[in-house]
């Protein structure tokens, strides 16, 4: 691939102000908050930040580049993009444990409420993100949201409308970001907000289900569910069967596989607290 | 959708833009002149949709039908073909890179399939008709399953409610 290919294939197809804005704050402040965590003397870890930024990357790559125009004029290349946005990319940005970083970053940079008004202002704000991560409105929003974007009728507006082709993608990333923030919180949740490890396996499982339900309706449905793409055309001549085809089984495996390795992390972390409470156990009795 | 806009060739080689077409309700329409079954079937809807509107309501609508096949299609091949068509439909085409302005501004698209030995190549290209009224706006997305008669209705509205 020569030089002038690459550029072309990092191009946006449609330019998009909240993808230039929104994930480069958001990298930025994670950057500094790394940095003032190191000044604080404290490690930011070598993984945790290259999680981060890789998922913030992939997220870029697949709303504005080339891939959005494969993302927008075939299904099945469609799906991976929500497979990026809403579990590859925002499990990444999760591992990262962003929400300590931004924060640590905010205060470094003497951001935040300065009268009383402005902290209910933040309360106000904070409301809707606990009800997303509370266990069972957030899991029923989580595979909801593939749900409703799906629904035939509502996915033809989508991707017609610019306004809602945005809203649809964002609500995914931001959606998704959300869940595995709770699914993967590093901290003991005896120390923090977050539900316990049975509880987050809980969620794991019953929102794998329903995905797993959807993904294999579309693939062995045999009427072709998203006309809009026959509409618009296709980004090549595929069969709109095939297409339909490799859109089920991207709906279907690759998300499964993805709670399967959330499930793996939450293992971990339950075999990491044993062992520290082994290791405490040991330390009294000595 | 943005109202009709567009730098192409008409069937004659001359330079057309969307202001040569304000005044009249246009239909317009991506194909080719290779495709077998869904620009002819929906091109002789289209016409029989007009011959459904009363006389003096048929000069006031065009069919544009926009080649995005410019490897194969020539001006006069787009005359020829158009013309089985009847005298309200204009066959038009440019470069790649009109052509995909005007695609990307109605969120379509249109690809190539790898040629066969004889050079015949698939075209996969949008299948909606986008009808604009006289003054440029969109207005209507005509769908597959459409029959000519509900064409019709909406294009006598059409003229009715813009005059």
């Amino acid at each position: 691939m020569s030089p002038t290919d690459l550029i072309a294939w990092l191009a946006p197809y449609r330019f998009s102000w909240l993808a230039v804005t929104l994930l480069p704050l958001a990298a930025v402040l994670y950057g500094l908050g790394a940095r003032a965590v190191a000044n604080a003397g404290e490690q930011a870890g070598f993984w945790r930040p290259f999680s981060f930024f890789l998922g913030v990357l992939l997220c870029y790559l697949v709303i504005h580049s080339r891939l959005d125009y494969y993302g927008q004029y075939l299904f099945f290349m469609h799906r991976g993009q929500h497979l990026v946005l809403h579990h590859l990319g925002a499990l990444l940005i999760a591992l990262g444990d962003p929400v300590r970083f931004w924060k640590t970053a905010m205060r470094s940079l003497h951001i935040g409420p300065r009268t009383a008004g402005q902290a209910r202002i933040l309360r106000a704000l904070a409301i809707p993100v606990r009800v997303l991560q509370h266990p069972v409105v957030g899991s029923i929003v989580f595979f909801g949201l593939i749900y409703l974007w799906l629904i035939p009728r509502i996915h033809f507006d989508a991707m017609l409308s610019e306004e809602l082709y945005l809203l649809m993608n964002w609500s995914m990333l931001v959606d998704g970001v959300l869940f595995w923030l709770v699914i993967v919180d590093p901290r003991p949740p005896r120390d923090s907000s977050m539900p316990g490890y049975g509880t987050r396996l809980f969620m794991i499982v019953f929102t794998a289900i329903p995905q797993i339900v959807l993904g294999a309706y579309i693939t062995f449905s045999r009427e072709n569910l998203y006309d809009v793409y026959s509409v618009c055309g296709r980004a090549w001549p595929i069969d709109p069967e095939t297409d339909q085809l490799y859109g089920g089984l991207m709906t279907w495996i690759p998300p499964a596989m993805m709670e399967a390795i959330a499930a793996l992390i939450v293992l971990s972390m339950i075999m990491r607290r044993d062992r520290y409470a082994d290791e405490q156990a040991h330390a009294r009795a000595h | 959708m943005p109202e009709l806009s567009f730098q192409l060739v008409d069937e004659t080689g001359h330079a057309v833009d969307a202001g040569d077409f304000r005044g009249k309700v246009v239909m317009l329409f991506f194909g080719f002149t290779h495709c077998h079954d869904y620009c002819p079937t929906t091109l002789s809807k289209l016409t029989q949709s007009l011959k459904a509107l009363p006389g003096d309501m048929r000069d006031d609508v065009l069919i544009l039908f926009v080649s995005v096949d410019p490897g194969r299609d020539t001006v006069e091949d787009l005359a020829v073909y158009t013309g089985n068509f009847g005298p309200r439909v204009i066959g038009l085409t440019g470069d790649d890179d009109d052509l995909r302005d005007l695609a990307k501004r109605y969120r379509t698209t249109f690809s190539y399939g790898e040629p066969d030995e004889h050079g015949n190549y698939m075209v996969s290209h949008g299948r909606a008709v986008y009808v604009f009224d006289s003054r440029g706006r969109a207005r209507l997305m005509i769908l597959n399953g459409q029959s000519a008669e509900l064409i019709a209705q909406d294009l006598r509205q059409l003229i009715e409610a813009t005059g």
